[in-house]
């Protein structure tokens, strides 16, 4: 139990997806402008990731792993399919993602307008295969994996959300033109990521 | 007071429009502006002119931090005697040693500072920005002795032009300018900015037997040890500030001294600083309770410090009179404030404690806090609006 409760603050503050690791870059970058699009999108990341990694790992324990297939019989014992790791998860990713879209184009069509080609794109969020790659490096059993997929969710939520509400404090600034967009939230994303190196190093 | 006046008067038309150093209108502003308060009222519509205006006010917080400085400056030449052991040493000759170690940084901060400041106001043609008054001065104050010069330069360069400048200057940045300049040297050279042999300047001698000059949370970080004596220091001196530590940050007598002129002249927020003290508190009363069930010694003798005393150690105080009430990276609402706060006092002693890495956690916890104090502002906001638009529901009317 005290395992997974350090694995799930390690997860949001220490490894925090985009500041310990820079996943997840390009959605959090394009979807940050106001606060509440933020939220949605990183709902749905929180989500996606919850459901996903969980089933990667299984997916991985059972058909992927070097002699995963042993269950289906003792001719199986010595199939290895772990070259077939990223496809599958992308395709698990991608079909779970689909799910995710129709329900928010079915329950929140002003969220699904304002999140755009970013709801799909979610697909390809790094932060989510990253997270399933961590998961097999790291040999997460089913209980952690589900938690460290919220953990790192949560995590990349908390970031989406800040930057979003300093960039809308940041529309009366200033800003010296060649830096507009872009170029200041890359510095931004960097002095936020210094603030949050005061949890490296933590021992839980 | 006339002499300055007229001195103003004589020399203005070379500034402006069509005199020879036009292009430097900014600086002559500032220094104008700086002596006399501006005559120039908004163009249109209802304002109120008030004598304490920005200047006014970054001066009174260069005010309230005088007597840390002072203070910073004799301990800086206590320690320098202690560790060479003469601890009899005559007051001046402390007080002047520190007044030569720190003096150069004082200078070079500003320095460097102001330079930055004067040339992005000439090349972006808008009068200088007053904000580094207060940044110039905290930063020799939260660095420890010993850093090179340059290396105050170098930080002093980042934290002006990457977290100031590039956000627009003044009153838009993000992070706090001083606090940006300690982690950036501290990310940038550990080795000058952490560790047991830089609080302390020991040249020019040898060092007594058995002296180690490393900070107190320094030293809990290493040994873990309980107690009010932890190894060498009593607590009147951690009160006194007699102990090693970054220059201004040791004496609580100062601090509390600042602390009342800012609050008194109502320039620093009373709720976040009362709620930095209730978060610092409260984790410490979490600790206290957990002391008792973690395995390791260590830990314990940590875990296990009276909560109250994490206002009196490290550099809480310090920070947060001066630095967590920044009136612009901090939260700008005043429930905004209270939340505010807490968090950077309760995570200030969490990362102190959970740290290794990190003996001192309140510079970490304010960035922190920052980072997150837009957010803070967004909710508090969004809940006002949400309660007085409830108040306007139409009343169904009485059939």
């Amino acid at each position: 139990m005290q395992e997974l409760l350090s694995l799930f603050v390690k997860s949001i503050f220490v490894e925090n997806m985009i500041f310990a690791y820079f996943l997840g870059m390009c959605s959090y970058l394009a979807v940050s402008k106001k606060v509440e699009t933020a939220v949605g999108l990183g709902a749905a990341v929180i989500f996606v990731l919850a459901v996903t990694v969980p089933l990667n790992q299984l997916l991985d324990r059972y058909v992927l792993q070097p002699g995963a297939l042993a269950w289906m019989g003792a001719d199986f014992a010595g199939v290895d399919l772990s070259f077939l790791s990223f496809i599958m998860f992308i395709a698990v990713v991608a079909s779970v993602v689909q799910l995710v879209e129709m329900i928010v184009e079915k329950f929140a069509p002003a969220l699904y307008g304002a999140l755009g080609i970013f709801l799909p794109l979610i697909a390809v969020n790094c932060s989510i295969l990253g997270a399933a790659l961590f998961m097999q490096e790291r040999q997460y059993n089913t209980a952690e994996s589900v938690v460290y997929a919220v953990g790192s969710g949560v995590g990349w939520f908390l970031a989406i959300v800040a930057i979003a509400a300093i960039r809308e404090k940041m529309r009366y600034s200033n800003v010296p033109a060649p830096l507009r967009g872009l170029g200041i939230t890359f510095i931004l994303t960097g002095l936020m990521g210094m603030a949050f190196m005061s949890f490296m190093g933590i021992k839980l | 007071m006339k002499a300055a006046r007229s001195f103003f008067d004589s020399v203005r038309p070379h500034f402006e429009k069509g005199g020879k150093w036009e292009k430097f209108y900014p600086a002559y502003d500032a220094f104008e502006t700086f002596a006399f308060v501006p005559g120039h009222t908004a163009h249109s519509g209802a304002h109120v002119r008030d004598a304490i205006d920005l200047k006014r006010t970054m001066v009174t917080v260069i005010f309230a931090m005088i007597p840390c400085l002072l203070f910073g400056m004799y301990n800086v030449g206590l320690q320098h005697f202690r560790a060479l052991g003469q601890p009899d040493a005559a007051f001046l000759d402390m007080f002047l040693f520190g007044a030569l170690k720190v003096m150069p940084m004082v200078v070079v901060s500003y320095a460097v500072g102001l330079g930055i400041e004067f040339a992005f106001a000439i090349v972006k043609k808008h009068s200088i920005n007053e904000g580094y008054l207060v940044s110039g001065m905290l930063i020799p104050l939260i660095m420890p002795v010993d850093i090179p010069l340059w290396m105050v330069a170098v930080s002093t360069v980042f934290a002006v032009v990457i977290g100031k400048e590039v956000f627009g200057g003044t009153g838009m940045n993000i992070l706090n300018p001083a606090l940006t300049a300690r982690a950036f040297a501290f990310f940038a050279y550990p080795s000058w900015m952490s560790g047991d042999k830089v609080w302390v300047n020991t040249s020019g001698g040898t060092v007594v037997d058995g002296y180690s000059g490393s900070t107190i949370l320094g030293n809990l970080a290493v040994t873990g040890k309980a107690g009010v004596g932890y190894a060498d220091w009593s607590m009147a001196e951690m009160v006194i500030g007699t102990i090693p530590g970054s220059i201004g940050e040791t004496s609580k007598i100062a601090v509390a001294i600042g602390a009342f002129i800012l609050l008194w002249t109502g320039i620093a927020s009373w709720r976040i600083m009362l709620m930095s003290a209730l978060g610092a508190l409260s984790m410490g009363l979490i600790f206290n309770a957990f002391s008792g069930i973690v395995p390791s010694p260590e830990m314990q003798g940590y875990l296990g410090i009276p909560f109250w005393q994490h206002l009196i150690i490290g550099s809480w105080a310090f920070a947060t009179v001066f630095m967590a009430t920044d009136p612009v990276s901090g939260a700008q609402t005043n429930t905004g404030k209270l939340w505010y706060g807490f968090l950077i006092g309760f995570f200030g002693i969490m990362i102190r404690v959970f740290n290794p890495a990190y003996p001192e956690g309140m510079m970490l916890a304010i960035l922190l806090m920052n980072v997150f104090a837009p957010l803070i502002d967004h909710y508090v906001i969004e809940a006002n609006v949400r309660k007085r638009l409830k108040r306007v529901q139409p009343v169904p009317a009485k059939a």
